[in-house]
């Protein structure tokens, strides 16, 4: 399967992706050009981390306007693979594909710094490959990953079963200490309704390897094989 | 014709920069700031005279680009 990895300017994760996908996974990998049209016969998406457009005006605003992301979008409504990793997530919710928002973090700090998460039972095509209540490692890196939404969109969230993973504490709670960025209900991740589209702050490419201190992360890659 | 766009965070969702500034300036002997909220000002200059006209395509730069309404309200000042 072939993995299409945007590539804006500022990103800066958009390497270690394709590393995953090409020399981990043993997959196929190309870079998008921010300014293409063209998905390359891609099967799966990926919105890299980085600082897309050095976050003018808000994180991801500017990247969403990009041409690929019309691409994207009318092929995530098609029901095809999306993940928004970090920078990835915050175009995401700019671009309307999944709700909420991104904000500064409640400590005002940039946070780098290995994460506990919980996987949530979800729709989420991404992590099909974890078991529910399963506790992982990933890192965070990142100064606006406070999720917000209002209590209604919550509700819908949690109803629909698109919270995808949580912040946790060492007892695997998703409890204030647990919660790293002030995000609400100590979300990480989420998902569409439909479950293809997938946006969350950690960086499971970060830890896809042993070498790199953890493969938590690597079944998020996997899932579509 | 020149106009104004305040970008600030929705009532109810945290500033935690108005917080940090607002806690700041009680350090400094400002004691009867009870609270702060930071925003964005944004200037524009446009072509046009009516300003009817301009404030419709100021509500949809607002809305399309320049405030993020899950989290965000504006304000539009002309003249």
């Amino acid at each position: 399967m072939r993995f299409g990895i945007v590539v804006f300017p500022g990103s800066n994760c958009d390497h270690d992706a394709y590393h995953v996908a090409r020399h981990v996974l043993g997959q196929d990998a190309v870079f998008l050009w921010h300014k293409d049209r063209d998905l390359q016969r891609s099967d799966a998406i990926i919105l890299p981390g980085g600082f897309s457009y050095g976050d003018y005006l808000r994180c991801g605003a500017i990247a969403r306007l990009s041409p690929i992301m019309e691409e994207v979008v009318a092929f995530a409504n098609k029901g095809g693979p999306v993940l928004g990793i970090c920078n990835g997530f915050q175009i995401l919710t700019e671009v309307g594909l999944l709700p909420g928002a991104l904000m500064r973090n409640r400590s005002l700090k940039f946070i780098c710094e290995p994460a506990r998460l919980r996987v949530e039972r979800s729709q989420a095509l991404f992590t099909r490959k974890y078991q529910a209540g399963e506790l992982i490692r990933l890192p965070v890196a990142h100064a606006e990953g406070a999720y917000f939404i209002d209590r209604e969109g919550l509700a819908r969230l949690e109803g629909e079963g698109r919270i995808v993973v949580r912040y946790v504490d060492e007892r695997g709670e998703a409890s204030p200490e647990g919660n790293p960025n002030g995000a609400v209900s100590n979300i990480a991740g989420i998902c569409s309704e439909r479950g293809n589209v997938v946006g969350m702050m950690p960086h499971p490419e970060r830890a896809s390897e042993a070498v790199l201190g953890g493969v938590d992360g690597r079944r998020i890659f996997e899932a579509l094989s | 014709m020149n106009a104004r766009v305040y970008v600030t965070l929705k009532r109810g969702v945290l500033d935690p920069q108005g917080k940090a500034v607002a806690r700041s300036l009680g350090a400094l002997g400002f004691g009867e700031v009870e609270d702060v909220r930071l925003g964005k000002l944004i200037e524009l200059r446009l072509e046009g005279k009516d300003p009817a006209a301009a404030k419709a395509r100021l509500e949809e730069m607002c809305k399309r680009l320049l405030a993020n309404t899950v989290i965000e309200d504006y304000r539009i000042e002309i003249g």
